[in-house]
């Protein structure tokens, strides 16, 4: 692999840009590898990548349907944070966040990582205690968060309306200002370039149709569309189709499917410096370095593979939008979109084994799967790679939901998140 | 936006007027303080996500209130028939769950039922 540097550029100026190589292979499979991984969005990806530079396994296969970072991963709306309740949430959380400040350098890719800062509104008594409650819990646990006044909250975003007489009237905000954004599609095709280059191989357009498995029940490989593909270990990372995958080795996750919508406007000149969300109305709202403004909506509400979503969640935060931000009601909304999101009971993910052996699952990350790409995926290929989870995620396990030590993040933010 | 029949008012009425209510024909174990960990999990908490026909519960809850099953697709969200609460599972009619994704909802509301 060929570094990216200014050097780079340079060289490439004066031969007309005839060098650049393609980012990854496109390799036919082999018959087998050490892990097959399921899903080649960011967190499979990243998956393969962290095996290989980590742990020392190469022969690795990432099995993807359709294309890289074609599903959850190009459809989100890049929020970054870490500001969770939950020990067992900000400990992954937070190690994620940390990767993403060094992830550019780490890849030798710009995935745009901007710590603009992420700002929840907060709009009546609840909010502001719930909000504290998560401020002190952060910075106990060594995260920052810290409570702004609405005037505090006006001079960080300036088009907020704060007014007493708004429809939705602000009392305060809670600010992490390591939080923003970063580049989705930069980040798949950093970790595919990545693991590429470290002899992973990477095989789209493949789907799968069945695991295989042994006389005493263990993984021998998967049945794809380009045939049987065998491995010892699976790693299953299909976010919205994870209860399809999972079903094919006979293991019930406690995951419902359902579709997430997004929409941006026009491009707009710098207007908005971070990120903001408000909960109780449901909105979240960020301007893109294209200048769209990218709008989170919210999820419908019955089981879905439709990847679409009705308009009337959308002009529910629309609605919002307009009363918090009255200088966006003439903006023309120009593309929308839905993706799968895989819900778990507790609105925290699951990361663990499974009770076939061989077979590892990393789902349930829901409608906020993004932020934890980097995290997840390095605690993922650890699990992978030891057979037993990282200490940083080992409340995440499967096993929960029989146990009954749910990680409540559902109840701590009464939203999806 | 779905347009969904109620089978107790036996109209077609906007989704706005549902709300769904998961998976369908689950019985609450009668021994519950007997059953074991794994049980209650399977119970309370594994559902199908089925990826095409599913069986669920909606509640017409601003009409009349009351809960009633559905067959849905739920690849292309069509409702292939809904029938009411305590009827055993109802068998789909012919046309059966469609394989390809529907874009848009324009696609689909026309017909849905």
């Amino acid at each position: 692999m060929r570094r990216y540097s200014v050097f780079a550029v340079a060289r490439e100026a004066m031969r007309a840009h005839k060098g650049w190589e393609a980012q990854w292979t496109s390799p036919e499979p082999r018959s087998a590898y050490d892990v097959i991984i399921v899903g080649a969005g960011g967190h499979g990806l990243g998956a393969a990548y962290y095996l290989a530079k980590e742990h020392g396994i190469t022969n690795v296969a990432v099995i993807e349907k359709g294309w890289l970072g074609g599903g959850n991963t190009g459809r989100n709306t890049t929020i970054i944070r870490s500001n969770y309740l939950y020990e067992e949430s900000m400990d992954i959380y937070e190690h994620s966040l940390k990767l993403w400040e060094g992830l550019s350098q780490d890849l030798n890719y710009n995935v745009m990582y901007s710590p603009r800062g992420v700002m929840m509104l907060s709009h009546n008594t609840h909010d502001m205690q719930s909000f504290k409650r998560h401020i002190n819990a952060n910075r106990l646990y060594g995260i920052d968060n810290e409570w702004l006044t609405p005037e505090q909250a006006k001079a960080y975003v300036p088009v907020l309306d704060i007014s007493k007489t708004a429809r939705y009237p602000i009392n305060g905000a809670a600010l992490q200002r390591r939080g923003g954004t970063a580049r989705h599609d930069a980040v798949a095709w950093g970790y595919a370039r990545a693991a590429s280059d470290r002899g992973v191989h990477i095989i789209q357009n493949c789907e799968v149709t069945g695991i295989r498995r042994g006389p005493n029940g263990e993984v021998l490989g998967v049945e794809t569309s380009k045939g049987f593909i065998g491995a010892k270990k699976i790693g299953v990372s299909a976010a919205g189709h994870s209860s399809v995958v999972m079903e094919m080795a006979g293991v019930r996750v406690p995951l419902h499917s359902t579709p997430l919508q997004a929409l941006v406007s026009e491009p707009l000149k710098p207007i908005f410096p971070c990120v903001v969300m408000s909960n109780t109305v449901h909105a979240y709202i960020s301007q893109s370095d294209k200048g769209e403004l990218v709008i989170g909506a919210g999820t419908d509400q019955y089981n879905s593979y439709s990847q679409t979503g009705g308009l009337q969640i959308i002009t529910h935060t629309l609605d919002a939008i307009c009363e918090l931000f009255p200088i966006f009601r003439r903006v023309k909304m120009m593309r929308q979109w839905g993706g799968i999101t895989d819900n778990t009971p507790d609105r925290s993910p699951i990361q663990g084994v499974t009770p076939v052996p061989g077979l590892f699952v990393n789902c349930g990350w829901g409608t906020g799967g993004f932020k934890a790409t980097p995290g997840s995926a390095n605690l993922f290929a650890h699990l992978i790679a030891k057979g037993e989870p990282h200490r940083l995620a080992a409340g995440l396990t499967l096993d929960r939901f029989r146990t009954g030590r749910l990680i409540d993040e559902a109840a701590a933010a009464a939203v999806a998140h | 936006m779905l347009l969904i029949h109620c089978p107790y008012c036996e109209e077609d009425r906007s989704e706005l007027e549902f709300r769904w209510a998961g998976e369908a024909h689950i019985a609450r174990p009668e021994n519950i303080s007997a059953i074991s960990d794994e049980e209650f999990a399977e119970f309370f908490f594994l559902r199908n996500n089925e990826k095409g026909l599913t069986y669920e519960r909606w509640r017409h809850i601003h009409g009349c209130g009351r809960f009633f099953n559905a067959a849905r697709d739920t690849v292309s969200d069509r409702f292939l028939m809904t029938y009411k609460a305590g009827m055993p599972k109802q068998p789909v009619p012919e046309t059966g769950a469609s394989e390809k994704t529907v874009e848009t909802y324009e696609a689909t509301e026309g017909d849905a039922r």
